[in-house]
């Protein structure tokens, strides 16, 4: 599939949180694109920077933590630089958020209906029988019975609150929906049928999703493209169905041998050994090579560099002699 | 191996028990809670008529959705919650007839609890050796000062922390998740436990983490020679650790065997849709339309029937008035159990791979899935 030209471009983003000793770097020059109408997933640990990604991306970053180098550009304007108010004009009606935890985000003492009006009038001058209709409109989409407008809260079920949360997102058919592990507060049976209604959205209204979770299995069948973080890096970004087929970074590798499966023969996996470091003291080289079982000299002290293998882009130097010197 | 100087009433002998004695065994565990103000009658059914046998040296899964109560399930074995109805027997004798506290704390010892999120479950403001003393100091009165200190290393060595002396000069926040968790597992051990409840232990830590916990509990039924229960609702843990599978829906153990018999021949259609739902890279792109039956158990009040009748799509007239029981599946061995009408009347049905798209059966559901 010939990708669509951006929509949002990450340039060589780094976000850090200030603490009292040095300054965090939790986002490292991470470079992203993201056509119309595609899904990527950013996958990685807790700890990892894939929500303050999301974050800076929508510019929802609050300190101490700051974008201090990179680029955003989402459809040709630069994010970063824009004012509160021409901020006010994009968010929601051309991007929009999906937060993890529908229980905090929605409010417990507001209808469904009211929550979805507010959205609306807070972003455009509807009357009130426009915003009626148009949040009748997007719960039907989303399948819930419209009845549930003057529902509160906690009167629905947790797959529900989440899927109001989604039907929020689309009230002004948005052409980016930014979501941070919007399942993960669901069973999984509820997680899979949101991930199927998310995508069939997604194909009938042309949206982009850029989509956080630390669940890889759960993107496997739905993100057309897959990033995979560590320690505030990209490692690895390639088509989801190829980078399953045939991980390159060790880390992918070695995440995708920690998930027991439920069919074949029962084998015995390992896992990663180690933790993930701390950002406030990453180590020098690559900042996988403590917990990686192909560690040759030089990942002790230089740091890979993002490079292309086959059809992906990985950080290792594992294919440092694989890459040829064309362009 | 388990020589220690039990107890009220132990069974004759504490050496490896024959695999047919029950370590524990629930007949008819119930537990409700009222809900609602106070003149409400209202009861929510969190766990009902439960019969299950955990043996000796046994991993046995309970796998469920939140809300089936499994959780409430763990707690009234580990004697938080007192039963509705029913009788909890740990080798043979009932708990209702602990009433003196040694006894009670004789029975914590033996049948501890590992809890889920490992950042609220350890103390932040005591070292690691607090917790693990702690349970030797109760649990093991036996032990001197240098015993006690040595069997907290022995148990922090057993769940792979070493070398010991450090970690139990650490306090909490200096250690990662996965490493608190061992560390509630290391506390669990120090009361020479038989039986651990384990409650969601890896739920709450990186996927990267969570192979290497899975892979202690294996390894702990071995060198301790004791018995686990894992409760997941993660179907594809319980099947790389659990020797036996019970599956829980509404209160109710609606299917339980063997692991790979369950997995490879579910019969309840509630363990097919959790098959379904499961992610799995593996598979074949392919999404069911079953997903879309997501309606979540009733359980206040649940009256008679099948409490999975209105998502199912094999529901029939006798769903709706009689509770189906649990009866074998595996033409009378007794060991593969499933509580369904249908699935009592038919032959062992197809193994996974067309469960799976079974999935495209069902009448109804508006979206139907893409092929």
């Amino acid at each position: 599939m010939q990708p669509a030209p951006p929509i949002l471009e990450v340039r060589d983003l780094c976000v850090e949180y200030a603490t009292a000793g040095r300054p965090v770097g939790a986002v490292d020059h991470v470079s992203l694109d993201l056509g119309a109408g595609e899904f990527l997933a950013i996958v990685g640990e807790s700890g990892c920077g894939k929500s303050t990604l999301l974050f800076a991306i929508a510019r929802l970053l609050s300190p101490p933590a700051r974008v201090v180098a990179g680029a955003v550009r989402f459809k040709g304007r630069d994010m970063l630089g824009m004012s509160e108010r021409d901020l006010r004009e994009v968010r929601w009606r051309e991007f929009s958020v999906v937060m993890q935890s529908a229980m905090n985000a929605l409010n417990p003492v507001m209808t469904i209906g009211a929550q979805l009006g507010d959205a609306m009038t807070a972003h455009a001058r509807l009357s009130a029988r426009a915003v009626q209709d148009r949040s009748r409109e997007v719960l039907r989409l989303i399948g819930i019975d419209p009845i549930h407008l003057r529902a509160y809260p906690h009167q629905l079920s947790g797959g529900m609150r989440q899927r109001a949360m989604i039907a929020m997102a689309l009230l002004f058919t948005p052409d980016l929906v930014i979501m941070d592990e919007p399942t993960s507060a669901v069973d999984v049976v509820a997680q899979r049928s949101l991930m199927v209604q998310i995508k069939e959205l997604q194909q009938q209204l042309g949206f982009a999703v850029l989509f956080v979770t630390h669940d890889m299995s759960l993107v496997s069948h739905f993100s057309d493209r897959l990033a995979v973080m560590y320690a505030g890096q990209v490692v690895e970004v390639g088509a989801t169905r190829t980078l399953f087929a045939a991980p390159q970074h060790p880390y992918t590798r070695g995440l995708m041998a920690a998930f027991p499966s439920i069919r074949g023969a029962r084998q015995s996996l390992r896992g990663i050994p180690g933790t993930p470091p701390d950002l406030g003291d990453a180590p020098p080289g690559c900042r996988f090579h403590p917990r990686c079982p192909s560690m040759m000299d030089r990942c002790r002290s230089d740091p890979p560099v993002l490079a292309p293998v086959s059809q992906a882009l990985v950080r290792c130097h594992l294919y440092d002699d694989d890459v040829p010197p064309q362009h | 191996m388990m020589m220690s100087p039990l107890s009220t009433r132990p069974p004759s002998e504490d050496g490896p028990r024959a695999p047919t004695e029950p370590l524990l065994q629930t007949v008819g565990l119930t537990k409700h809670f009222p809900i609602g103000g106070l003149l409400s009658h209202h009861q929510l059914h969190a766990a009902d008529g439960v019969d299950l046998v955990i043996r000796g040296r046994e991993i046995v899964a309970l796998v469920g959705e939140s809300g089936s109560g499994k959780s409430t399930l763990a707690r009234l074995l580990a004697m938080i919650y007192r039963p509705t109805r029913g009788e909890i027997r740990f080798r043979g004798r009932s708990l209702a007839t602990l009433r003196s506290r040694r006894d009670v704390l004789e029975y914590r010892g033996r049948v501890p609890m590992v809890f889920q999120d490992p950042y609220s479950s350890l103390n932040p403001v005591f070292r690691v050796s607090h917790g693990i003393m702690r349970a030797i100091k109760l649990h093991r009165p036996d032990l001197s000062g240098g015993g006690r200190r040595a069997e907290a290393e022995r148990v922090l060595r057993l769940v792979g922390l070493a070398p010991p002396a450090d970690f139990l000069d650490k306090f909490p926040h200096e250690l990662s998740g996965g490493q608190r968790q061992r560390i509630g597992f290391a506390q669990a051990l120090a009361s020479r436990p038989l039986l651990i409840l384990a409650d969601e232990p890896v739920s709450m830590l990186d996927v990267s983490i969570r192979i290497g916990l899975l892979n202690l509990m294996a390894e702990l039924r071995e060198r301790e020679q004791l018995s686990l229960l894992y409760i997941t609702h993660d179907i594809a843990s319980a099947r790389y650790v659990a020797d036996r599978l019970l599956v829980m829906y509404a209160g109710h153990i609606v299917e339980q065997g063997g692991t790979e018999e369950v997995l490879q021949q579910p019969r309840h259609p509630y363990t097919q849709l959790l098959l379904a739902a499961a992610p799995d890279p593996m598979a074949e792109i392919g999404v069911s339309s079953w997903a879309e039956l997501g309606e979540p158990p009733r359980v206040v009040d649940p009256g008679p029937g099948c409490r999975f009748r209105w998502r199912c799509p094999r529901a029939e007239a006798v769903c709706s008035s009689i509770d189906p029981e649990l009866r074998s599946v595996d033409g009378g061995a007794g060991i593969h159990l499933a509580a369904c009408h249908v699935a009592a009347r038919q032959p062992p049905a197809s193994p996974l791979p067309d469960a799976r798209t079974a999935g495209q059966a069902p009448p109804t559901a508006g979206a139907a899935g893409r092929g």
